[in-house]
């Protein structure tokens, strides 16, 4: 079986069968690479030995992690450390790749069938008498499609989670749907796969590639990578990457004309499939996927924003949904599966949010809304039952998990202490709500400096220090995330009622713009929401500056009643925030006349400034 | 139509002929409503529910309506998009596991009207439970309020504010003039007994005369959260219906409160009964 062992000297790698040991040679110290405490053994199938690293203890679950092109195992090297408590993970490097043995010749050695062999040896070694669970991401996900489709492999795959991978017979046919009959929006979807492909028709020209990949191209791969894929530096691409490139290229031509030609007819999944779909892919349209229901019956959708290499960017997100996902499965149990049904599920499911001002009003609808799509939500709030109820009612609704935090947001020290807790207790925030805002109404002459602190302190302090506390942890761990604040349509409606409101607010929703523009080479989206006139408390319990106590509860029984009126439900702009965050937009304003106001403040600001000048009798 | 001006303490179980009466068909109609809830299954109707009620209820001698039954299964249980009043009548969703519904009915029997709303859920939702457990507050609150005679306009907003303390949306609010009460009467009973909209023609001639001699003394048998229900609780018969939406899930009750002129609190106003499915349910839970 060891016929196939004449591989390329450029990687020069020394190696022994059977040799375990941890982690691969040639890369710098410090943290030391991804794959520490890996064990290692060789398996001898079909022509070629495979590098196959173990973590975890074996008696739990096993999880194979794919590779994808032009990668070696050592792209999941976060991902398998994440996962390594918890199963069973096996990583191994696909022929001609990373230290694994390139097939002899080499055309024709790469084709999906051999490579089906090569992971039912691998499965066949690591977990004889269970089925295991993979993972792939791109060529690693289109051979385990593959897997996951063909008779033979059936009974040794519990469960398929797929990444920027499809199916090569999915596509075929997916492609020869939109030639059939080719709709504007189909000839669309196919120019537009088409170009994305181009790549794959340089793949297909003999010998330059080889040349380009050992050449100039692999050289500069890294940083190309880290430029425009942002992927961290590190080590990762590894020092075997001209020859896993260079070999790699024969996945292409081995496998896909022939499947795209001619795909088969019977590429069902037979097992649970979970498909995760990076947004901002470059190399795959998330239009391939849209028929996807119709191959994979049990098929479990997510979205990711992020690019081509989420192994890379994105590990912690993949380790909890690939958690939640086997377990699920090793488990069974129909109540435990993934319950959430929200609108944005595929999306939110698992995160954690962190929402302030959650005791009512927007605050408490956005909580529930996240909840819904089945996020984790954290409720911060002054009022301690608010905040406890709000927690309550999000776990009901279809939160995995939900905590009340007591937090006054003007308070800078217990901020942070906030801050500790919840990165110690429930894990780094993936989405921030700074929604916490009180209500001062009267004129500027009338407002005092205390006044003005008060509301200052909220509404913009308050924001200050989510955006300092959180948003420096969110950049420090470099996976993405996203912050939204509330401002308000006052932020762009001046009036002479509202003088320090609309400060505030004004303040919040340039803070934003410029955040946005700090965080927006990290990932991280930042979002200003603008409601107009919102059914809430916040109405109940504003301030009206230079008037008697009397009056001013007065008045906001009035303002209440007019709101009531109004009767724009927080709901509304609960759903405009997730529709944000999916959408990355940076000024949202909601409700119709934070619309107008939005509009006019661009095109007849002077109509605004007349607006201004009304006095609403209260 | 005399109205209920002297009733005796409720405690006692001493209550008068015709407040018997009232309580013997709220107790058919509760009793209608657990027997069609008990047969409710998947696939059914709203439609059919409604028709299950109307015949129970037609076999056991009601003859005439206050109003027609309705049945909401789902989401229509919080009257999700609901715009115009059509909407309430009993359409063609199909009950699903674990969705929620609501059976609301008013007969007329023997002369006497009751007007009832039973909540319940196919199988298990813990949203629906909650919502019902957290009814139980609303109860004690009207009770309350209602004995320190306050006006009416005053109750429904602190109901209103119970709602939204408990993160809930008012969906009472979406009831024609947004009532959350309504007077009912006793009704003669004629031998042709047409409806109007779904409303039984006596019943509606017995709302609109008292809405006129109301109107006259400042009051209205629509209990609402607009200025002409800003007066202190009119002795009568109030069928009292809070209704609590939460995200698609809606619940309510409806039972009979009946108000008097009497200067002690405790029989200045009293549920007429107190042995009703939501109120079993709460003493079962706190026991438990």
């Amino acid at each position: 079986m060891k016929t196939g062992r004449g591989r390329d000297a450029a990687a020069g790698r020394g190696k022994e069968p059977g040799r375990t040991q941890g982690g691969a040679q040639g890369r710098g110290s410090g943290r030391g690479p991804g794959l520490e405490g890996a064990t290692e053994r060789w398996v001898h199938t079909g022509g070629v030995e495979l590098c196959v690293a173990e973590l975890g203890d074996p008696a739990h679950p096993t999880v194979v992690l794919m590779h994808g092109y032009p990668d070696s195992k050592e792209v999941w090297s976060e991902v398998a450390r994440g996962l390594a408590d918890r199963f069973h993970v096996v990583l191994y490097d696909v022929r001609g790749c990373g230290r694994s043995t390139a097939p002899r010749p080499l055309r024709g050695g790469f084709t999906l069938e051999k490579l089906t062999d090569d992971f039912l040896a691998v499965a066949d070694a690591v977990s004889p008498d269970r089925p295991v669970h993979v993972v792939g991401h791109d060529w690693g996900s289109v051979q385990a499609w593959e897997f996951a489709t063909v008779r033979r492999t059936e009974g040794r795959i519990a469960s398929f989670t797929s990444m920027s991978g499809p199916s090569l017979d999915h596509f075929g046919h997916w492609i020869k749907k939109r030639m059939v009959r080719p709709t504007p929006r189909r000839a669309a979807q196919l120019l537009n796969q088409g170009a994305k492909s181009w790549y794959v028709y340089m793949l297909h020209t003999p010998v330059l590639p080889e040349l380009a990949w050992k050449g100039p191209l692999g050289k500069r791969w890294p940083g190309i990578l880290q430029r425009v894929e942002k992927v961290p530096a590190g080590d990762y691409p590894t020092a075997s990457l001209p020859t896993d490139a260079a070999h790699g290229a024969w996945l292409y031509r081995d496998n896909v004309l022939a499947r795209l030609r001619r795909p088969r007819a019977d590429a069902y999944a037979h097992c649970p499939v979970q498909l995760i779909t990076p947004t901002g892919d470059a190399f795959l349209s998330q239009r391939l996927y849209d028929d996807l229901e119709q191959w994979a019956p049990q098929l479990v959708r997510r979205t990711l924003p992020a690019k081509h290499w989420v192994p890379r960017t994105r590990p912690d997100q993949l380790v909890s949904w690939i958690t939640e996902f086997v377990t699920a499965k090793e488990e069974g149990d129909p109540a435990k599966q993934i319950a959430a049904r929200g609108p944005y599920a595929d999306r939110f499911g698992g995160q954690l949010v962190l929402v302030t001002g959650a005791a009512s009003g927007i605050g408490r609808a956005t909580a529930f809304a996240f909840a819904e799509a089945g996020a984790r939500v954290i409720a911060v709030d002054r009022d301690a039952d608010g905040a406890a109820r709000t927690a309550e009612l999000a776990r009901l609704v279809g939160a995995p998990q939900a905590w009340p935090e007591v937090v006054d947001v003007a308070d800078e020290a217990a901020m942070e202490k906030l801050a500790d807790k919840v990165d110690a207790e429930y894990g780094p925030v993936d989405v921030l709500v700074n929604n916490a805002g009180i209500g001062l109404s009267g004129s500027f002459l009338q407002t005092t400096t205390d006044d003005w602190k008060k509301v200052l302190d909220v509404n913009l302090w308050g924001v200050i220090h989510g955006c300092r506390i959180f948003g420096r942890r969110m950049a420090d761990r470099g996976q993405g995330g996203h912050i939204v604040n509330t401002a308000s349509a006052a932020a762009f409606q001046p009036s002479k009622m509202l003088p320090a409101y609309s400060t505030s607010k004004a303040a919040v929703l340039m803070l934003s713009e410029c955040l946005r523009a700090e965080l927006a080479g990290q990932g991280i989206g930042v979002s200003a929401i603008c409601p107009g006139l919102v059914n809430t408390a916040i109405t109940g319990t504003a301030r009206f500056a230079g008037v008697s106590a009397e009056e001013e509860k007065r008045r906001q029984a009035k303002a209440a009643r007019m709101y009531g009126l109004r009767n724009y439900p927080p709901e509304k702009v609960a759903d405009a925030i997730l529709r944000a965050v999916v959408r990355n937009q940076a000024v949202v304003p909601v409700t119709p006349e934070a619309r107008g106001a939005h509009l006019l403040s661009r095109f007849a600001p002077r109509a605004l400034r007349a607006l201004a000048r009304i006095e609403p009798r209260l | 139509m005399a109205p209920v001006t002297t009733a005796t303490s409720a405690a006692a179980g001493e209550l008068t002929a015709e407040l018997r009466g009232f309580r013997e068909v709220q107790r058919l109609a509760y009793a209608c409503a657990e027997a069609v809830a008990a047969q409710l299954k998947p696939g059914i109707t709203e439609r059919a529910a409604a028709r299950m009620q109307r015949e129970w209820l037609r076999e056991r001698g009601v003859r005439d309506w206050f109003h027609l039954p309705f049945a909401w299964f789902g989401d229509r249980t919080a009257f999700v998009n609901f715009r115009i009043p059509l909407q309430f009548f009993p359409t063609n969703r199909e009950l699903e596991p674990g969705m929620p519904f609501i059976l609301d009915m008013a007969p007329v029997h023997q002369g006497y009207t009751a007007d009832i709303g039973y909540s319940g859920c196919l199988g298990l939702n813990p949203v629906h439970d909650k919502l019902l457990a957290d009814l139980e507050a609303h109860r004690a609150l009207i009770l309350r309020e209602v004995r320190e005679r306050r006006p009416l306009r005053e109750i429904y907003q602190d109901v209103d504010r119970l709602m939204v303390r408990q993160g809930y949306a008012n969906r009472h609010r979406a009831y024609p003039f947004g009532v959350i009460a309504h007077k009912i009467d006793r009704v003669k009973q004629r031998r042709w007994s047409p409806t109007l909209f779904g409303f039984g023609a006596q019943s509606l001639k017995g709302l609109a005369s008292d809405a006129l001699h109301g109107h006259r003394d400042g009051w209205s048998p629509l209990w609402s959260p607009y200025t002409f229900s800003d007066h202190p609780p009119q002795p009568g018969l109030w069928a009292v219906e809070p209704h609590l939406g939460f995200r698609g899930t809606g619940a309510k009750f409806e039972e009979i409160l009946v108000v008097t002129d009497s200067k002690d609190p405790q029989e200045s106003a009293f549920w007429l009964d107190d042995d009703l499915p939501h109120v079993r349910r709460w003493q079962e839970e706190k026991a438990a």
